[in-house]
């Protein structure tokens, strides 16, 4: 009889810590939940600026107009230089599910590369428009395309930092569950600018050239 | 092993799936392919027809957008019992009515505020 209830008691024992690890599930899933509502209200943003510059690409109050300024085959560097760090970022997280720190540390670096990178590219771009005389006050389609760009601009920036952050973090405290989580966020936020990339490449640079 | 077990599970359509290195490789190529086809098209004026190329340009970035949300960003319909995919869908829908509300009025009043050159000729040849 006695055996028998320690039995059914154990056999409680197990589902409550099955359900307390389905909680911790849960936990867990909110977090990225929520990361990823931050990410979708980053989106509504960027849509009122596509918006913004749609409404205004095309006054360009006499001053220089996108096929005079853009160029192309540099856009393509950047463009593919944002899509390599999007796949290394991908290595890293596959490195870190098969609990690989140091593979997790050098893609995460290579990725950071990259991204340094494409910022580079920018503020190269910006420097020479701006030689140019096409400033933010030369047009409406001007102020219009260096908010929408810098504010991409200034996102992947951020994304730099906190990566540089989350080395810190990995080399301090190693795999933990809070830095897989951290490394989670900043992999949805990575991807995230590089998806908005392709609405600025596709809509302002290669539609804006065209038109 | 837990890694195996791990990969095995996302495979399949749970929800905080991480990709394997086959889906993100998918993902790349084909991420590779829509942008140097757009760019070839405008850099070498292939089409010659500013409409037509504008048209596929869009629907190759809006192609590769849901290229990068499914094999980057992983949401599908089942992530987080379906909440990616309803928060994303209200943001587009969301994206979608701002973007259009914006162009189509402000195209109007473009359109009805400009005087066109009758109605200036009009105005100066009232007594």
């Amino acid at each position: 009889m006695s055996t028998e209830s320690a039995l059914t008691s154990e056999d409680f024992y197990v589902r409550e810590t099955h359900h307390d690890d389905d909680g911790e599930h849960h936990h867990e899933t909110g977090t990225m939940l929520g990361f990823w509502i931050y990410l979708m209200s980053d989106c509504l943003i960027f849509g009122t600026l596509f918006a913004t510059y749609a409404v205004l690409g095309r006054n360009y109050a006499a001053g220089p107009s996108p096929a005079d300024l853009f160029e192309l085959d540099l856009i393509l560097i950047s463009t593919f230089l944002l899509l390599f760090s999007s796949i290394t970022y991908g290595f890293s997280v596959l490195r870190m599910d098969m609990g690989d720190l140091k593979g997790t540390q050098i893609w995460l670096i290579i990725t950071g590369l990259f991204g340094a990178g494409f910022l580079y590219m920018e503020v190269l771009e910006f420097s020479h428009l701006w030689h140019l005389g096409a400033t933010p006050m030369a047009s409406a389609f001007l102020s219009s395309f260096y908010t929408l760009v810098g504010t991409h601009g200034l996102h992947v920036l951020s994304g730099c930092i906190w990566l540089i952050v989350l080395l810190a973090q990995l080399q301090i405290h190693g795999l933990t569950h809070e830095n897989k989580r951290r490394v989670m966020c900043l992999s949805m936020f990575w991807h995230f600018l590089d998806l908005i990339w392709i609405g600025v490449f596709s809509f302002v640079y290669l539609a804006g050239v065209l038109v | 092993m837990t890694a195996s077990a791990h990969s095995n599970h996302e495979d399949g359509h749970h929800g905080e799936g991480h990709g394997s290195f086959k889906s993100y490789m998918i993902g790349f190529v084909l991420s590779v392919v829509l942008t140097v086809i757009p760019f070839y098209l405008v850099m070498g004026d292939i089409l010659g027809n500013a409409i037509w190329t504008v048209a596929i340009v869009f629907a190759l970035g809006a192609t590769q957008m849901i290229v990068h949300i499914y094999y980057f960003l992983h949401v599908t319909s089942q992530a987080e019992e379906g909440w990616l995919a309803m928060s994303i869908g209200f943001t587009v829908l969301l994206v979608v009515i701002v973007m259009t509300g914006s162009i189509w009025v402000m195209f109007n009043l473009q359109e009805n505020m400009m005087p066109g050159h009758e109605q200036i000729e009009q105005i100066r040849s009232l007594p």
